[in-house]
């Protein structure tokens, strides 16, 4: 009894039941997608051999792995963060000896009983603790480019090595630690220079290269124009317009057909491309070519296009539970785990889709006010990194589904289906459940 | 150190909720604002799969069915699936390169979008379905559908049936609000496209549910919004299978036709065309190329000459001649002229008669069993200068009037597609050949009364006539269909115009007594003497067409028996000679045939020997000679290359004798012996420069 309590003690119910009601609504997704009219459900769920039951199972798992989290002293987690981390980077190196082929990214290590893990997922924890072991250390000055550079290697070590593994959407997810130090003082310069640059190679896409070198050259004459009294007086200025239209302008011209061509897989580029309505033309892709000597197939964007089709044709109200043809088809590929959000969007509408929103929405809002509320800068740092990952997660997930960014490859957390996937979700909140219940307990 | 940037957190939060914002108001445009994606959805997952009906049978006048419906297969392709393909397999089996693919697949995207199936390869044979099916597994993207073809057990009367054929472009766009396909078959000719609505029933559409790989997941809403096939209904006709095909056996290597009506009722009995095809070449997969091979003849068996050939009727017009007279009550049958071998009425013209001896045309029966073309010049010269009308262009208007009201020189509007109207012509066309109205007058147009000069009518408009002189002055339309199963209201007014019964003349019986009685005489002891009907009296006419290009056409015309008339009919051969030779017999065996229901054995023989006897003009049969050198030709040709490719064993060179298997020509055209003529000599520069670079 007394042990119960102490579980249960300052732990955040709300968060508890949001975790829940998503499980809910993921299984049932899952359900929605797998289910047939000729067979028999209740059969095939006992049987455990669909996805659901599976997914069900993986439930149950991580229920267990709850408690042993909720069971543990948060002092643990702040002690072996390092550790944790290191362990993390040397699972996804062990990837490249170990892994496992999965839809062409070797990053899954084997389980055995045909489960396997994806060190990627459970990494982003660790790289979390890591960081906030790391922002929270006494001797550690954030305001420090020293430390900056710390944290960035810590938070793009990962990224790096997954996108090695050909996993560039997961990659992508570690960026969301920017959003972490930009809470702890990092300068807001940074994300908007990262913004701009976004905006820049996204412009590069929409507009033909020379006017888009008009337009650059067209604002950077105005800025000096408009500027000119204060460039009168320094000089600085006008180095600065001019070192950003240049960087600007070699970017669009240089740089970004370079990652397209020479950095990225040709189906990568041409995703990016078919985001924005173009194609790409996979000649021009140097590793392609060099990868093999046929030519490249041409790469369509048919998952986004019914995924599309799914959540258009839901409309307002939605076609239904179990009545969305574009789901019962199998026309999404993929609807089980990428693409999950399709099969929501077109049984339940608009409505449906905006309820769901609000959960996570809810869900993100709640975790900031546990992080606000902690005396910890290790509890505050990890809450942030929490909320930006699951945050990243469903912002790149949803907007592949709805075709406003190109398809990483990421999960929906909590509704996808997928062991890797579920598990690191459910430590990384119920770490931070943990943390949050002993928050008056610690402070540093 | 602590919470430093605690309004960062609002910034965070912000970023949040407006990244949440942009995600709705897409959400608002794809499921709200976007209503392609509903219909996209549908597109994708709604497969409508198409119920053809069985198209309904035309049986004869003792229900025997004429043709029939089998069931054939087409390969269907849907071009977007066929990715994986064994293209060089199926390419094989089909017996086409790989070009010949990628040409027929793209003209199935042109033709019917690359998400729809569409016909690859139509109506497969036993043979070739059985070696596809087996390996349908290897062709994603193919599908065998069934489909309903027609056969014909008595391989006849393919002219009067027409065929069916998938429809085009143009026919689609013809008969729009009809709701044809792609893919659909339509009737082309003959009954099958007067009738085709009759015939085609009524599609039925399920819809299904099928999933990214079409695979079918279950009915559409449980069948809510399906459609029942109802069965097209079936046609019960006049025509007489067993006198159809005599008359065809008869007609054989000549050109010619022959209609044959039942005066009661207007329906026709039997209508031939020759050369005619059987219509069996015109289903299966060799439709095209047989289609192709008969639209080139030169001889035209797709051409039916019995509603579009149009032929001076010469003296078989005679009959009608003194039919106007006696309505006009110009004479009377006791009516007579004085002949001594010759019309002189008339200055500078001149026509010659047969006979001379006097009496010959001492009244209408005399006359017409003679056939006294004074006698005829003379009563059509009454006609036309009638004291009545005035003058001459009023006089022979009214003489037109009564021909088209006789059925000449208009339609008849038999069931069938196409129909000539011949010529009978109008007062303009000789003002304008004699250089103006008063110029001309009946001594102009003389041979008229004698069915020569301008005028011809197609073979049915003479069988009509015959009806109309057997019914003593009455008809029906000639038609085939006499009943449509359970007729609906719009069957009945589409057949109303074949029941209602046209009064042409109020001549008294007597009068047509002279005439039934003078053709009786043409028989007794006039041309057609030599043919005979056991068992019955008839009445005939037998008549000689001019031609300016060749030998005269024969023409009969008769009708059986002579009281009660049960059959009537018009022969034409053309460049036969006199009529009593080539036509009569002919007609003959066809009334024998009808009213006996079989033919005397020493009638058998001779149909036998008028079936072999050959009348086909001699440019027809060098045209076929100058065909066949040609195929030769092109046999050489293709050995040649077959010789040059001997390296590739698979492919085994085409023989000569399979070749010629195939080369036989459609129906029973007679043509010259075959001439093995050294290929070589045959063929022209270029393409012995050709088969030259062929051999290294």
């Amino acid at each position: 009894m007394n042990k119960q309590k102490s579980i249960s003690q300052g732990v955040d119910y709300t968060i508890i039941w949001l975790y829940g009601i998503l499980i809910a609504i993921g299984v049932l997704c899952i359900f929605m997608v797998e289910y047939r009219t000729d067979t028999n459900w209740v059969q095939s769920f006992l049987g455990g051999k669909t996805n659901y039951s599976k997914q069900l199972i993986f439930a149950g798992v991580c229920v267990i792995i709850a408690t042993l989290i909720l069971l543990t002293d948060s002092k643990l987690f702040t002690a072996f963060a390092n550790l944790f981390y290191a362990l993390g980077i040397v699972l996804m190196f062990a990837t490249f000896v170990i892994g496992k082929n999965i839809n062409g990214s070797k990053s899954w290590i084997p389980l055995g009983g045909g489960f396997n893990l994806q060190p990627v997922e459970i990494c982003k924890i660790f790289t979390a603790l890591a960081l906030a072991k790391l922002l929270s250390r006494q001797e550690t000055d954030f305001n420090k480019l020293k430390s900056q550079i710390l944290a960035g290697i810590i938070c793009l070590l990962p990224a790096v090595i997954s996108i090695a593994q050909h996993e560039a959407g997961m990659a992508l997810v570690y960026f969301s630690f920017f959003l972490v130090m930009f809470r702890e003082g990092l300068s807001p310069i940074v994300l908007i220079i990262g913004f701009s640059f976004v905006a820049l190679i996204i412009s590069t896409l929409l507009i033909e290269p020379d006017t888009l070198a008009i337009i650059l050259s067209a604002a950077a004459i105005l800025f000096i124009y408009f500027f000119r009294r204060i460039i009168k007086k320094s000089k600085g200025l006008l180095y600065l317009i001019l070192l950003i239209w240049f960087t600007s302008v070699g970017i669009q011209r240089f740089a970004v057909p370079f990652i397209f061509n020479n950095v990225l897989e040709c189906y990568q580029s041409a995703r990016v491309y078919s985001a924005f309505g173009k194609d790409y033309d996979c000649s021009l892709n140097q590793r392609s070519a060099k990868k093999s000597e046929k030519a490249p197939k041409k790469p369509d964007d048919y998952n986004v296009r019914q995924s599309k089709i799914a959540i258009g044709s839901g409309g307002f109200w939605g076609r239904g539970f179990l009545k969305g043809t574009q789901t019962r088809g199998k026309y999404v590929p993929e609807q089980h785990t990428d693409f999950i959000f399709a099969s929501l969007g077109e049984a339940f509408g608009f409505v449906g889709c905006f309820v769901f929103l609000s959960i996570y929405l809810f869900l993100l809002f709640r975790i900031i006010r546990l992080a606000e509320r902690q005396r910890s800068t290790f509890s505050r740092v990890y809450a942030y990194s929490v909320a930006s990952i699951i945050f990243f997660h469903i912002a790149f997930n949803i907007c592949m589904t709805i075709g406003l960014f190109p398809s990483p490859g990421v999960t929906l957390p909590l509704i996808s289906y997928g062991g890797s996937s579920l598990v690191s979700f459910t430590i990384l909140l119920f770490i931070l459940l943990r943390l949050d219940a002993d928050r008056q307990m610690v402070l540093r | 150190m602590s919470v430093f940037n605690q309004s960062r957190g609002g910034i965070i939060q912000i970023i949040f909720a407006a990244v949440f914002l942009i995600i709705t108001f897409q959400l608002i445009n794809l499921q709200i604002f976007s209503s392609k994606y509903k219909l996209a959805a549908e597109n994708n997952a709604i497969f409508r799969k198409i119920v053809y009906p069985d198209r309904g049978i035309i049986f004869d006048r003792k229900k025997r069915a004429l043709l029939e419906n089998v069931i054939s297969y087409d390969l269907m392709v849907t071009p977007a699936e066929t990715k994986g393909n064994d293209t060089a397999a199926l390419c094989q089996l089909l017996g086409i390169d790989t070009t010949e693919y990628k040409k027929r697949i793209k003209e199935a995207i042109f033709k019917n979008t690359r998400v729809k199936p569409s016909i690859f390869e139509p109506l497969l044979g036993p043979e070739m379905f059985a070696k596809l099916n087996e390996n349908m597994y290897k062709f994603p993207g193919f599908v065998l559908s069934e489909r309903s073809v027609r056969t014909y057990p008595y391989n006849t009367a393919g002219q009067l049936l027409g065929y069916i054929a998938e429809v085009d472009t143009t026919y689609l766009r013809k008969y729009k609000e009809d709701g044809y396909e792609m893919g659909d078959y339509a009737g082309m000719n003959g009954l099958e496209k007067t009738y085709e609505k009759v015939l085609m029933g009524q599609r039925g559409i399920k819809r299904f549910i099928r999933d990214n790989k079409s695979r079918i997941q279950g009915p559409y809403e449980n069948g809510l919004f399906d459609t029942v096939a109802i069965a097209g209904k079936n046609l019960y006709t006049s025509i007489d299978v067993e006198v159809q095909q005599l008359a065809e056996k008869l007609l054989q290597n000549k050109i010619g036709s022959a209609v044959a009506i039942n005066p009661r009722t207007g329906g026709i009995i039997a209508m031939v065309s020759s050369p005619s095809y059987n219509p069996n070449v015109l289903t299966g997969n060799q439709r095209r190329k047989n289609w192709g091979r008969m639209v080139l003849d030169t001889a035209k068996p797709m051409y039916n000459r019995a509603i579009k050939g149009q032929y001076p009727p010469g003296s078989t017009f005679k009959p009608l001649g003194a039919l106007v007279a006696l309505d006009e009550g110009l004479i009377t049958p006791s009516y007579g002229v004085g002949c001594f071998g010759g019309y002189g009425g008339c200055n500078g013209v001149y026509v010659r008669c047969e006979h001379k001896n006097p009496g010959h045309a001492a009244n209408l029966r005399l006359a017409l069993a003679n056939s006294c073309n004074s006698y005829f010049s003379d009563i059509f010269r009454k006609a036309i200068d009638n004291k009545k009308y005035g003058n001459t262009i009023e006089g022979y208007l009214k003489w037109k009037e009564y021909m088209n009201a006789f059925g000449l020189g208009r339609t008849l509007e038999v069931d069938l597609p196409s129909e000539d109207k011949a010529n009978i012509p109008d007062t303009s066309k000789y003002n304008k050949f004699f250089g103006g109205a008063r110029r001309w007058n009946s001594c102009s147009v003389l041979t008229l009364g004698i069915g020569q000069d301008k005028m011809t009518a197609t073979p049915i408009q003479m069988a009509n006539l015959m009806c109309i002189i057997a019914n003593k002055g009455f008809y029906y339309a000639p038609h085939f269909v006499d009943s449509i199963e359970n007729e609906t209201d719009a069957d009945t007014a589409m057949l109303g115009k074949y029941r209602r019964k046209h009064i042409v003349t109020h001549i008294s019986d007597s009068s047509y007594k002279a005439v039934h009685d003078g053709m009786n005489d043409v028989t007794l002891y006039g041309t057609a003497t030599a043919i005979k009907i056991p068992g019955h009296q008839y009445c005939a006419k037998t008549g000689t067409a001019q031609n300016p290009h060749g030998k005269n056409h024969s023409l009969f015309v008769a009708f059986a028996p002579k009281d009660n008339p049960r059959i009537a009919i018009a022969v034409v051969v053309e460049n036969g000679g006199y009529g009593s030779v080539a036509a009569a017999p002919i007609a003959g065996f066809m009334m024998e045939k009808y009213l006996n229901d079989t033919i005397s054995t020493a009638g058998l023989v001779e149909v036998e020997r008028v079936s072999k006897v050959n009348l086909i003009p001699d440019a027809i049969k060098r045209w076929y000679y100058k065909k066949d050198s040609a195929r030769l030709a092109k046999i050489a040709i293709e050995e040649a290359a077959a010789k040059a490719e001997t390296n590739e064993e698979n492919n085994k060179p085409i023989t000569e004798a399979t070749l010629e298997n195939n080369s036989t020509p459609i129906g029973d055209k007679n043509t010259e012996p075959k001439i093995k003529t050294k290929p070589s000599l045959l063929l022209n520069e270029d393409k012995k420069k050709r088969r030259a670079n062929a051999k290294p």
